[in-house]
């Protein structure tokens, strides 16, 4: 039998303002243990949390940006439970009033991944395992998360990967987290099932906790598909759980037992008062918001002339696109301003994270002016490129690699006199092309192009050659 | 002002140089070490600081500053109103030698005026009952009788006043825990509008209903405290603060203005404290105000509503006590969880673990429905009756309580039955209004009966004006000194 996958994810990410979500703490990663702490992330008695508006702030933009409903009567709530990592044993998050409903991710396939809600709530401290005791950093205690719940849309593997990567591109986008799996700011629990191809009806799922990398949650799902269906081939029962996947085996492992069913004892947090997110505010955080990926993509293909792949490219990264638009400002060849991004300026950049910050050396401005000279003609393709070089090289602008003579151009009589200095030296060319053979004139360009140290239009050079070569 | 403030005259004398701030506080330290040991209203007396806070004021006074308005003044805190660098326990064994290391927003605020702070005073555990005899260190006594209890749970600030060991105290009221002592006490107790006075560094019962509040020995003192104290707080969300101060409105004329007794706070009231009641109408009818009498069935809902949501919050309140970070921790265990567990099991009393059982219980899946959520509905119903109520009177005229200060140990004998002694005061704390309790005679126990008037909210100045006026009216028929004390 053919079986489907039914998966759903419930997403973790951490936001990046710079301050934690009930009191101002840094949230910034790192730190000696406890010393991004004040009596409120600890939880001492009679402290009182206070809402960072950053942080709704945040998570409406997270919410407009995967078009989600902003509930205009949001409030916060406390989940109770008792573990050493949470100070106050209770965390306050969001329970039967998010602050966003009913958006979706839309995969390339054209699939929508519904999404439930995005709530806000806050983060724990860390347990460390040290010299045969167990220590406790409160540094992330207090620093904000969304969680972002799908609907059980999602078919395949291939779709839950891509999901997840479409959310950290949006989120990154917005400029909201930098979602990096390895540090823990985006974190994943996937909830899967399998069901006989064309039943419409959901069968009993497990929840994998915790999924870290994309290799990991590849073979998670994978594992638990192939478990899942096992168990309904011999005709036992998938067990209602939650799982977790052991790296080092490749399996998932039953977490606990479902005779201790969690009891969070919700209810409403009444140190806080409702989150009442008005019109008015979605609608400035909106402007503040940049544009759509997908409304900037269409836009480069349509304004500038760019490829989708091309733009694409471009737009996955907000500070690139950004800096491609100031530098495509004014430029004709805007093809060419994307291939000096994607081609030397990628070639220094070593991975995702510096594409992200996309700290480059040259301000967009200096790569517009050097594109410009070649739009004017002043510049040849090869000079284009070592000129860029030598600005990645020493941050400087083109300016000081071009000299005047280089700018100057060759005027149409020197350009004619050079044309006859070549042919006078080489005889033969001339008599060959004479004689039929059309390519010998690449030969005379070239000697040409030597001359003036590339700084001859080709075609133009060209053009006079055959004219002299028919005198 | 009026005659019966003593804080006033407290300042009087010390402006005037009449008497030291060193010498005022080294009589009352020195009468805190003769008498409380028979009241037990302290628990921890801070004398070292009081001294040091009072040579500071007497260096202002002979600097000629201009005192603020409870500059010097010796007062105490309820025990769980967090004071930096002092161990702040709420009375119980499991917060045993923790020390704050930051200050609750009313003590920050009288810290900045050099008020002198004489120590904390007792309290029921995490103020959770009406006796103050839920304390790790045993009950306050009533200066009235020692054989009574002072009520609770601000039971020791109610004894520190009416035994006048210090000059005003600060208490907090989650369901009259400010109110009933100083009822059973003979003295002022207010509590303010939910929001006004700020609840951070206030150790929390119960977050939705728990408000700071003083308790003093005339109307014109708890004002006075009340204004100070009265600020907004960034750190505390659900604070509003108080706009007008409300010292200059407690002299208003009453004339013709309306006040609402109503029928179910005199429900099993016993017939002496009812007779005070009213006595104290007829001089509010003597002032030129009028009563009109009325029904507010919802009342009767107040309870179940109360000691169902109180104890929810306070479940998950008290869930951050576990041996792990501060206070008491167990001895012995063998794992993280049985250390935990026996943390809790010897470091919270019967009361408390009582309501922590009961607050777990009515939010559990499966039973929120039927108690948390139905108890929340109600408490929006309580908050409509009185929202009618008050378009119909300016204030209301109740028992505190509906008897008068309990024999020593009564309150152990049935839970049940203590926590109907509530029923007067809990509906404030539902619905989020001012009220004050105000001395209006002796029962035939010869004890303090008190009397309440409550207003909407934020008729702070409405209320006390109301009491003030009662106060000057009738204060040598309504108050009693207790002889015990300092005496000025």
């Amino acid at each position: 039998m053919n079986y489907e996958v039914v998966c759903g994810l419930e997403t973790h990410i951490e936001l990046s303002t710079k301050t934690k979500i009930f009191c101002s703490c840094t949230t910034e990663f790192g730190g000696k243990p406890n010393t991004h702490c004040c009596p409120v992330c600890i939880g001492l008695p009679g402290t009182l949390p206070k809402l960072n508006k950053a942080v709704v702030e945040y998570a409406v933009m997270a919410g407009l940006a995967t078009h989600c409903e902003i509930n205009p009567d949001a409030k916060m709530d406390r989940k109770n439970y008792v573990y050493p990592d949470l100070p106050k044993a209770y965390q306050i998050s969001q329970y039967d009033q998010p602050l966003c409903r009913h958006g979706y991710v839309e995969l390339s396939n054209g699939r929508k991944i519904r999404l439930t809600r995005i709530h806000m709530e806050e983060d724990a401290g860390k347990l460390v395992h040290e010299r045969g005791n167990t220590f406790i950093d409160y540094n992330r205690s207090g620093v904000p998360l969304i969680e972002i719940v799908s609907e059980p849309d999602i078919r395949s593997i291939d779709e839950a990967i891509e999901y997840v990567e479409k959310l950290q591109m949006i989120m990154r986008y917005i400029g909201i987290s930098d979602c990096r799996m390895q540090e823990g700011s985006l974190r994943c629990d996937v909830n899967i099932s399998v069901r006989p191809q064309g039943s419409t009806e959901l069968s009993t799922r497990t929840e994998i906790k915790n999924m870290n990398s994309f290799s990991h949650m590849t073979k998670a799902m994978q594992y638990e598909i192939d478990r899942q269906i096992d168990l309904i081939e011999s005709g036992e029962k998938v067990v209602q759980e939650t799982r977790r996947y052991n790296e080092g085996t490749g399996c998932t492992e039953g977490m606990r037992g479902k005779e201790d069913a969690d009891d969070y004892r919700y209810f409403r947090e009444p140190d806080l008062v409702a989150v009442r997110v008005t019109d008015d505010m979605v609608k400035k955080t909106k402007a503040k918001m940049p544009e759509d990926p997908q409304k900037r993509l269409h836009r480069f293909v349509n304004d500038y002339g760019l490829t989708e792949g091309d733009a694409q490219m471009l737009i996955e990264h907000r500070r690139i696109a950004d800096y491609f638009e100031k530098a495509a400002n004014g430029v004709k060849n805007t093809r060419t301003v994307v291939n000096c991004i994607t081609g030397p300026i990628f070639a220094r950049i070593k991975d995702e994270s510096e594409k992200d910050s996309f700290n480059i050396n040259i301000p967009p401005e200096n790569l517009s002016a050097l594109v410009r000279l070649f739009d004017e003609g002043k510049i040849r393709k090869n000079q284009l490129k070592s000129t860029l070089e030598k600005m990645l090289d020493s941050g400087k602008p083109a300016s000081a690699f071009l000299s005047e003579k280089d700018l100057a151009g060759i005027s149409a009589e020197d350009l004619k006199k050079l044309c006859a200095q070549a042919i006078h030296a080489n005889p033969n060319a001339a008599k060959d092309y004479l004689g039929g053979k059309q390519k010998a004139v690449k030969a005379l360009v070239g000697a040409v192009m030597k001359a003036t140290r590339g700084r001859a239009n080709p075609q133009e050079a060209e053009k006079i050659l055959i004219s002299l070569i028919g005198q | 002002m009026g005659k019966y403030g003593k804080i006033a005259q407290l300042q009087e004398m010390l402006s005037s140089g009449e008497i030291s701030c060193t010498e005022l506080t080294k009589k009352y330290l020195s009468v805190i070490g003769k008498e409380n040991g028979a009241l037990n209203a302290y628990i921890n007396v801070t004398a070292d600081a009081a001294l040091k806070t009072a040579a500071e004021v007497d260096k202002d006074i002979a600097a000629g500053k201009e005192l603020a308005p409870l500059e010097g003044i010796p007062m105490a805190l309820k025990d769980n109103i967090s004071t930096k660098g002092m161990e702040t326990t709420c009375c119980s064994k499991i917060l045993g030698g923790y020390v704050p290391i930051y200050d609750a927003t009313v003590w920050s605020v009288l810290k900045n005026q050099k008020a002198v702070l004489l120590g904390k005073t007792n309290m029921d555990e995490f103020a959770m009952g009406s006796s103050c005899e839920t304390s790790c260190h045993g009950g306050a006594k009533n200066p009235h009788n020692l054989k009574r209890v002072a009520g609770g749970s601000s039971g020791g600030a109610a004894s520190a006043v009416s035994g006048n060991l210090a000059a005003y105290a600060l208490g907090s009221d989650t369901g009259g825990s400010i109110r009933q002592p100083a009822s059973f006490c003979g003295a002022v107790g207010f509590k303010p509008t939910y929001g006004t006075v700020s609840r951070y560094g206030l150790i929390a019962y119960a977050s939705s209903f728990d408000q700071i509040g003083p308790i003093a020995s005339s109307v014109e003192d708890a004002a006075r405290v009340y204004d100070v104290i009265s600020v907004y707080d960034k750190m505390d969300s659900t604070s509003s603060g108080q706009k007008e101060p409300v010292l200059p409105a407690l002299e208003n004329d009453i004339r013709g203005k309306k006040i609402g007794i109503v029928k179910e706070y005199f429900d099993g009231v016993r017939s002496d404290v009812k007779e005070a009641l009213l006595k104290a109408a007829d001089v509010f009818h003597s002032l030129g105000a009028e009563t009109v009498e009325f029904s507010m069935p919802s009342i009767h809902y107040s309870l179940p509503v109360y000691y169902i949501l109180a104890c929810a919050e306070a479940s998950s309140n008290l869930g951050r006590y576990d041996g792990i970070r501060y206070g008491y921790q167990t001895e012995h265990y063998t794992s993280r969880n049985e250390m935990i567990c026996k943390t809790r099991s010897e470091g919270f009393g019967a009361e408390v673990k009582r309501r922590i059982l009961l607050g777990t219980y009515v939010l559990s899946s499966g039973y929120y429905d039927a108690y948390y959520k139905k108890a929340q509905d109600l408490r929006g119903a309580i908050v409509q009756a009185f929202d009618g109520a008050f378009s119909k009177c300016d204030v209301i005229l109740a028992p505190t309580v509906p008897m008068t200060a309990f024999p020593e140990n009564y309150a152990a004998k049935d839970p049940v039955e203590t926590y109907q002694t509530d029923i007067c005061t809990v509906p404030v704390n539902i619905a989020g209004l001012p009220a004050v309790s105000v001395p209006c005679g002796f029962g035939s126990d010869g004890m303090p009966v008190g009397m309440q008037i409550l207003g909407p909210k934020f008729s702070e100045s409405t209320v006390l004006n109301f009491a003030n006026m009662y106060e000057s009216a009738a204060r040598e028929t309504s108050f009693k000194d207790t002889g015990m004390g300092v005496s000025l």
